[in-house]
């Protein structure tokens, strides 16, 4: 007799939903972390005394509101503060601010062009529609194209009918949305190119793509789907970082009975006659269970702790050719004060959001064209926040802690990284914001600059992709992982995969782990305790 | 509807679209006029006198998708076709170990065991993708609403050589890499630099891409496409005489054609097209008109967008229509060598892209409206196998350069020699004294091509091939059918489904369109 009904492998925030739901549905389950502490990349981390990094994730936006609610995720300490605005900072000394309130911000962008403050009106509802849309597929498994079983014929009859609800020019305009650059889209309604490189920003996080690749539109909508509290399209901080986005998580499984071993490496998922039985810890322990699930990345999944002869060919060929490479950096900065930004008016609220300092679309496109060679942008894009302005318990009284993400950082530029490179890759970020900040060198008390490198032997997300794998057509819905097991269950009986690697993909969404819960209680005939539909409309 | 007026059917334009189109409505009983701005048909395929005994196709070089169906239908061969013997591609490599690639097969450049028979696996199985979307191009792309049992039996003709054609796995090789780059592709098929260099050659060429973007799966498709149905050729006497041939066919089957005769305007009366005017003032009446011009012309300059909604003419503004192409025209006083090809290997298809990474930096630069600082180039010499175009023991050489932005930042007046020089020393370091062979030359960039040929952005396909302006998006949504807003005006060339090349299946598609709709009321 088993001791557990389900092993997760892996804590992260993925990994946390999938057990919680499980464990709300009745099962014993376990949780094994190889880290000394929870949530893998969605993680709050004191590195340097006084001051707590999310040194992974850094924004709460995709969260499903619905995996929130079903888990009271607030009652467990969650609490997400939404974000004001953003600004694009102008090589001219001049900036553009995305203010929150949508009539100060339609004032703005005609600061910049009239034309642009009127399609923005039309952009906005374009994009909303899209919004919508695509929510209401986010927590449903995907349906296999080539198959006849009843449930993908439904489930393709439902998605068909989603799609009748539009009109017919708004299917075309769908098909074009999802398809198109998100520099091409953006530029069929705006013409200032600080307002186009401003709203494309959000579209190359962590992507091996462009602002002018094909498939990039689609990817804003992945940004600005997020809900707070309800409200589409808005950015939030997790109060006491991201760390406490998976805390919150645990501490709801722990209320349902479940169960969390950190310091506890899967070494093998154990295999005897086509079945899942147990995994193998690098200590030499095996822990059984019936079911045994990975939130791991799907190169880690079947190429490290799957032995080769459990797998099938032509799986092993598609994890080897899983493309799951690294774009991004990241900075945690602790800062002795408030860094001036003398480009914005005095006491404006713009520092509260997003800073960005790329103002053209080519300078975007350039930083792309550095990351296809090996090497990081020497202009990068850099998402810079300061958390600390409004939750205060993140850094000493009167001091910032900054969060910087870059884009683009290679996997391995030429000769490999080491630590004189990882430092001059900081350095290029520092100069970039420096630029615009007079005072910022001289406050940075601490700076932990992390590349692709860094990110994997840390958390373990394979070459420091932090969706666990590129968000492009052959590896999105149903091909996500791969074709034909893009429904969370693996190619062994009783082991299943709930990790970002699945449907609908990256961010700390919980959707993955959500989805694949609901296919391991549909297996096992137990009551689905995962949230159904999204139902704001 | 079709009245007993003297003229049924106007064509504007007699591109090889063009001549298809009004060749079939002839047949069907239309009596049709075709009138060209040009003193000669062909458009786009025509031949070229670019120096005095000097002859080259103008624009399009290699004939390598001219649909069967078309020929058949329109009896091309007893109108005189020839398409010329097959030729193979050579990928040239500096030091003399190039590769050569037929339909099939690959071989030379110390292309490993795996990497050929990789080749031939791998040209399999995307000719079968190819193969499935047939019933796709060989119709007017369904609508997704309200669809009709035409548009039924098209997606459903799809679904089934999609699934049964192709088979399970297949099917979902094929939805898997459908929408990506070529790039991810051939880095997991073959090893070879020069190999996987060729073929994202054919999938970037004529388009604003470069191997790593993704679509280029597509565009590499619908270009193998031509593949599944004919094989690449130099028709004898340049692509005028494939013009020749379909204008024999329109002529026999009774159509008009008008040379020298350029459509300034296109009549419109209620809503209707009823005709149009010329530059010369002079106005010709019929039952419809049928552009074979592109989408911009034909609405924005020739319709005018008085008669258009607004938001439609915005669409149609917003194509991307400019071209990256640029031709290059050599007449040479001697055949250069290149080291290790034989003289019948000259007369192949030749390129110049040493690896991926060569393709993608010349891409880099048209993206900041710059041309290639080392240009992708596919060369010919066409009159190894014809010598009737150049003076005896002269030859001439064809070329087109990739990039060659339309809108190039500083502009190409003192650029086009400059870029000129370019290519000639590109293909001098493989073929040594190429320069002192030349004895006439000629620079087509975008912008001449729009101004010789009249296509707006010069483009090959008169609009970019990208997954938002292909099928039920070509050109834009709501026109993308060939019949357009305007009652009585249809599209028939490039602009409309499937896109450019000589296949002749975009003006055989509309007038199929024509004849199903009898006018279009």
């Amino acid at each position: 007799m088993n001791k557990y009904d389900a092993i997760v492998i892996g804590a992260g925030h993925n990994g946390l939903t999938n057990a919680a739901f499980l464990a709300k549905a009745g099962l014993k389950v376990l949780v094994l972390e190889k880290n000394d502490y929870i949530g893998g990349a969605t993680v709050s981390r004191e590195l340097q005394e006084g001051w707590k990094y999310s040194n992974c994730s850094y924004v709460c936006s995709l969260f499903r509101p619905e995996i929130y609610q079903s888990l009271e995720l607030g009652r467990h300490g969650l609490e997400v503060v939404p974000l004001q605005g953003s600004t694009t900072f102008k090589q001219n000394g001049d900036y553009f601010g995305s203010y929150h309130q949508s009539a100060v911000r339609r004032r703005e962008i005609a600061r910049h062009s009239k034309r642009d403050a009127d399609a923005s009106i039309r952009f906005d509802a374009d994009l909303m529609k899209w919004c919508r849309l695509i929510r209401g597929f986010l927590l449903r498994t995907p349906p296999d194209p080539v198959s006849f079983k009843m449930r993908d014929a439904m489930e393709f009859a439902y998605l068909l009918k989603k799609f009748y609800s539009l009109s017919e020019s708004q299917i075309y305009e769908f098909i074009r949305f999802f398809t198109m650059s998100i520099a091409e889209y953006l530029e069929e309604y705006f013409e200032s190119d600080v307002i186009l490189a401003h709203f494309s920003g959000g579209s190359i996080i962590g992507t091996g793509l462009g602002v002018y690749s094909p498939g990039t539109a689609y990817v804003l909508l992945h940004h600005a789907m997020g809900d707070v509290d309800g409200n589409v399209g808005s950015w939030g901080f997790a109060r006491g970082g991201m760390g406490s986005v998976s805390k919150a998580i645990a501490s709801s499984f722990l209320a349902f009975g479940g169960e969390i071993r950190t310091q506890a490496e899967v070494e093998k998922i154990v295999v005897s006659g086509r079945k899942a039985t147990g995994v193998l810890l690098s200590s030499g322990e095996e822990v059984s269970a019936k079911t045994i699930v990975s939130n791991l990345d799907a190169k880690r999944t079947f190429l490290k702790v799957m032995d080769r002869k459990d797998l099938p060919a032509e799986l092993i060929h598609r994890a080897e050719n899983f493309k799951i490479r690294g774009s991004s950096g990241k900075l945690n900065i602790a800062l002795d004060g408030m860094p001036d930004f003398p480009s914005l008016p005095k006491g404006s609220p713009l520092t509260l959001g997003h800073m960005h300092f790329t103002d053209t679309l080519e300078r975007l496109e350039r930083a792309y064209d550095d990351w296809k060679d090996d090497r990081w942008s020497q202009d990068p894009y850099v998402d810079a926040v300061i958390p600390t302005q409004y939750d205060p318990s993140m850094s000493p009284p009167g001091k910032h802690m900054m969060s910087v993400f870059v884009q683009y950082c290679p996997v391995a530029v030429e000769g490999g990284w080491n630590n004189e490179k990882r430092d001059e890759f900081g350095a290029a970020v520092i100069d970039q914001i420096a630029r615009y900040s007079p005072n910022f060198k001289d406050l940075i008390v601490h700076a932990e600059v992390r590349t692709p490198k860094e990110i994997e032997a840390e958390v373990g997300l394979t070459e420091g992709n932090i969706f666990q794998g590129e968000l492009t057509l052959d590896q999105l819905m149903f091909n996500r992982p791969f074709p034909g097991y893009a429904q969370y269950r693996g190619p062994v009986k009783n082991m299943y995969m709930c990790s970002s690697s699945n449907h609908p993909g990256g961010g700390v969404m919980g959707a993955p782990g959500a989805n694949a819960a609901r296919e391991i209680l549909l297996d096992l005939g137990k009551p689905d305790s995962t949230p159904g539909d999204f139902g704001d409309d | 509807m079709i009245s007993s007026s003297t003229i049924n059917a106007i064509v504007i334009g007699a591109g090889h679209n063009g001549l298809v189109c009004a060749t079939y409505l002839a047949k069907a009983g239309y009596r049709v006029q075709v009138l060209e701005a040009r003193d000669s048909v062909g458009g786009g395929a025509s031949t070229s006198n670019f120096a005095e005994g000097y002859q080259v196709s103008g624009l399009a070089h290699v004939l390598h998708s001219l649909h069967p169906t078309v020929c058949k239908d329109l009896n091309l061969d007893a109108a005189g076709l020839q398409k010329g013997t097959a030729i193979d591609t050579i990928a040239l490599d500096l030091g003399g170990a190039h590769l050569t690639l037929d339909t099939d097969s690959a071989s030379g450049a110390g292309l490993s065991h795996r990497d050929a028979e990789a080749y031939t696996a791998f040209k399999r199985e995307f000719r079968s993708y190819a193969k499935a979307l047939e019933p796709m191009m060989m119709a007017r792309p369904p609508r997704l609403k309200d669809m009709d049992f035409q548009d039924k039996m098209t997606l459903a003709k799809l679904g089934w050589k999609l699934r049964f054609g192709l088979g399970a796995q297949s099917m979902r090789d094929f939805l898997r890499v459908g929408g990506i780059n070529i790039y991810d592709v051939l880095n997991e098929e073959f090893s070879n630099p020069l190999l996987k260099a060729a073929i994202a050659v054919d999938a970037v060429m004529g388009h604003h891409m470069g191997p790593r973007t993704p679509t280029t799966v597509l565009t590499y498709l619908q270009r193998l496409w031509g593949e599944t149905h004919s094989a690449n050729s130099l028709p004898p006497g340049g692509m005028g005489q494939v013009s020749r041939a379909l204008e024999n066919a329109a002529r026999e089957a009774g159509v008009l054609i008008l040379t020298d005769a350029k459509v300034d305007k296109i009549l419109i009366q209620e809503g209707r097209a009823c005709g149009v005017q010329l530059e010369s003032g002079e106005e010709h009446k019929a039952d419809v008109v049928v552009s074979n011009a592109d989408a911009k012309t034909t609405f924005l300059d020739l319709a005018g967008t008085s008669e258009l909604d607004a938001m439609f003419a915005k669409r149609i503004h917003t194509t991307r229509t400019n071209g990256n192409v640029a031709k290059l025209h050599l007449g040479l006083n001697a055949l250069p060598t290149i080291t290790g090809l034989t003289e019948l290997q000259m007369g192949q298809r030749l390129l110049i892209a040493p690896d991926m990474r060569y393709v993608e930096h010349a891409f880099n630069h048209a993206k900041y409206g710059e041309f290639s600082e080392h240009p992708i180039l596919e060369i010919t010499i066409p009159s190894i196998a014809d010598p009737t175009l150049a003076p005896e023991g002269h030859h001439v050489m064809s070329i087109s350069a990739s990039f060659a932005p339309y809108s190039l930042k500083k502009g190409w007046d003192e650029a086009r020699s400059i870029f000129t020089d370019k290519i000639i020393a590109a293909i001098e370091r493989y073929a040594p004294g190429l320069s002192n062979a030349i004895v006439a030359r000629e620079l087509l960039t975008p912008l001449d091509i729009e101004t010789q040929y009249h296509v707006k952005g010069g483009h090959w396909h008169h609009g970019e091939l990208t997954i938002d302006q292909s099928f039920m998006m070509r050109p834009i949504h709501g026109t993308a059918q060939y019949n357009t807003p305007i009652d009585g005006l249809f599209l028939c060339g490039a602009s409309a489904h499937p896109g450019g090349g000589i296949s002749g299946v975009p003006g055989r598609n509309a007038a199929q369109r024509i004849l199903a709709m009898d006018g279009g009321t």
